[in-house]
């Protein structure tokens, strides 16, 4: 068998053997391979055309099919796809298009008025590219000069000085965590997927990519059924769907409101999920109305591509025991790194380290930070070999499983998004009239509270905060006091300002 | 009705609720305040909104919604 170098082969490859098998759809429009490939060569033909290779192309397309020939069709052209949120505000979107000097944006209908308000040189409308005709003699000539360790993405995170982090991820690593996660989670060209993540994220990569090697398929499900669980169940039925890899909360909010009371899903045999603790009470729920289905947790950074860990629920968990993170994908190691830069004990805690071929490339435009977390292997002192620093506390349990602590700092996972409180605190200080400011995260009410000192009303800091972070960093609550409360050496007092929130 | 009002404005302080008719298909709501919301409508009213009933004609509107919770409340 020929290795595989870059992922547009997987493409390749399934178009040939189901040209007109679904590949994804939305319930309503659907997109077979043959379609995907066409409209994905004609978007790679346009901007190899437009001489963008090696450049940030910037999506602004809703979920649905057309985004994945957008996708694509950067990569046949030898870019790398940069998808933006249309709910974020504009000040964050300036901040990582300048990021990634990116000169061209693909936009569908919707997107095409939020795009000409930034100053790229190419706004492409999607629906227009994807008639280009095809020029297999450039498509053929970016590929010659293409290797597996281009980039593909970069997906941004939340950065603690108030500027998004941007992580670059390459064809090696995707096809390594593609490979290693189908096997993982045993799917196959049966496998229907139901995907719940958004698309800037590289969270949907667990169905993007499967579907595209094994010729899946995959619903992007639309995001306004996560309100309503009657009617998610109903689509999930209606379309057959058998694997979902969804976000904690999304599943929570199915059997808080009681959904799996009244009615079942009924083809679901694999449910992955991750990102955050599945409360113990929700997670029964879901096991007891599906006795036989399969479940994961999954647990990675982003910096590591996708997921880098995965358990299979085989055994019932003790009363107080959190749901282990299991062991990591094929071709990944997992160093516990404890104090001094040696190897946790047995049974000591460490920070969760991450070495393999699933490291992506760092962060785009941003040494300092690259470095800070990605670095040399301190047990290896004979050769350059990275590790990536999760910043996540773990230890190994009585059956030798992973199982995630704490965080090391002030990172947080919130409805299923990673946010660092210290950019929503730099984002505070931005607007006039903030002296100090200090988030705290209510675990349990599952709600940010932010305490600043200034002039500044509680309402109208609100209002400006959303000009300029998503929503879902957005503070529940804005409490203006006259000083922070400092520790005995004049740091800002934590602890004691998360015991306010709590009501404590 | 206005303790419901004061319910939803507590979510959304910038939306006026007595003419919004769109709340869901709008995306003003999303799935948070949902659950926000059969949360409250349980500790106000002492309505349990059932999982069938949570549907987006019945949230588009604080209408639609107030005469959800009357007609459950009867019932």
């Amino acid at each position: 068998m020929k290795r595989k170098k870059n992922i547009l082969e997987y493409l390749e490859d399934t178009v040939l053997r189901v040209p007109q098998k679904t590949a994804f759809s939305n319930g309503k429009e659907d997109m077979s391979f043959g379609e995907l490939y066409r409209a994905s060569r004609a978007v790679g033909t346009e901007l190899a055309r437009l001489g963008l290779r090696g450049e940030a192309v910037a999506v602004f397309m809703d979920k649905h099919p057309n985004a994945m020939a957008a996708f694509f069709g950067t990569i046949y052209a030898g870019c790398f796809y940069v998808c933006i949120d249309s709910a974020m505000p504009e000040e964050r979107v300036r901040l990582i298009l300048e990021n990634v000097s990116a000169r061209a944006i693909i936009a569908d209908a919707k997107g095409m008025a939020k795009a000409s308000k930034f100053e790229t040189e190419y706004i492409l409308r999607f629906e227009e590219i994807a008639r280009t005709e095809e020029d297999a003699g450039i498509l053929s000539d970016v590929r010659r000069r293409q290797i597996d360790t281009d980039p593909i993405y970069v997906v941004f995170t939340s950065g603690s000085t108030g500027v998004p982090k941007g992580v670059v991820a390459c064809h090696r690593s995707v096809i390594d965590y593609t490979e290693a996660l189908c096997e993982a989670l045993g799917f196959s060209e049966n496998t229907v997927f139901g995907n719940q993540t958004p698309l800037y994220f590289d969270a949907p990569l667990k169905e993007i990519m499967p579907t595209l090697m094994l010729g899946a398929t995959t619903y992007f499900i639309p995001k306004m059924l996560f309100s309503f669980p009657v009617k998610l169940v109903e689509y999930l039925n209606t379309n057959k769907i058998n694997t979902i890899c969804w976000v904690v909360s999304a599943l929570v909010q199915v059997s808080t409101l009681g959904a799996l009371d009244v009615t079942r899903p009924e083809y679901l045999t694999t449910v992955a999920f991750g990102s955050e603790v599945f409360p113990k009470k929700d997670y029964k729920i879901w096991r007891d109305t599906l006795p036989n289905a399969r479940f994961f947790n999954l647990y990675g950074p982003t910096e590591a591509t996708g997921m880098s860990c995965f358990w299979r629920a085989e055994r019932e968990l003790c009363e107080d025991e959190p749901i282990p993170i299991g062991e990591p994908f094929d071709n990944t190691d997992i160093i516990l790194l404890g104090d001094g830069g040696r190897e946790a004990a047995e049974g000591e805690e460490g920070e969760i380290c991450i070495r393999g071929t699933c490291l992506t490339m760092g962060y785009y435009g941003n040494d300092e930070k690259t470095s800070e977390a990605f670095v040399q292997n301190p047990l290896n002192r004979a050769y350059p070999e990275l590790i990536y620093r999760t910043g996540d506390i773990g230890r190994y349990n009585e059956y030798g499983e992973l199982v995630f602590v704490t965080r090391r700092d002030s990172q947080i996972k919130h409805m299923g998004h990673r946010i660092e409180l210290g950019e929503i605190d730099s984002s505070v200080l931005k607007c006039g009239g903030t002296a100090r400011a200090c988030s705290v995260y209510d675990g349990d009410k599952k709600r940010i509270v932010l305490f600043y000192v200034g002039e500044l009303d509680p309402s109208e800091l609100q209002k400006q905060l959303a000009q300029r972070l998503p929503r879902y960093m957005l503070p529940a609550e804005a409490v203006r006091l006259d000083s922070l409360p400092l520790t005995d050496n004049g740091k800002t007092d934590r602890r004691k300002l998360k015991d306010m929130a709590c009501g404590n | 009705m206005d303790k419901l009002l004061a319910i939803l404005n507590e979510l959304h302080e910038d939306v006026d609720f007595t003419a919004e008719t769109a709340l869901i298909d709008d995306g003003i709501l999303d799935s948070l305040d949902i659950v926000s919301i059969v949360t409250e409508v349980y500790s106000e009213f002492d309505v349990r909104i059932p999982p069938e009933e949570i549907v987006p004609e019945n949230f588009n509107s604080a209408q639609a919604l107030w005469e959800l919770i009357s007609r459950l409340d009867e019932a």
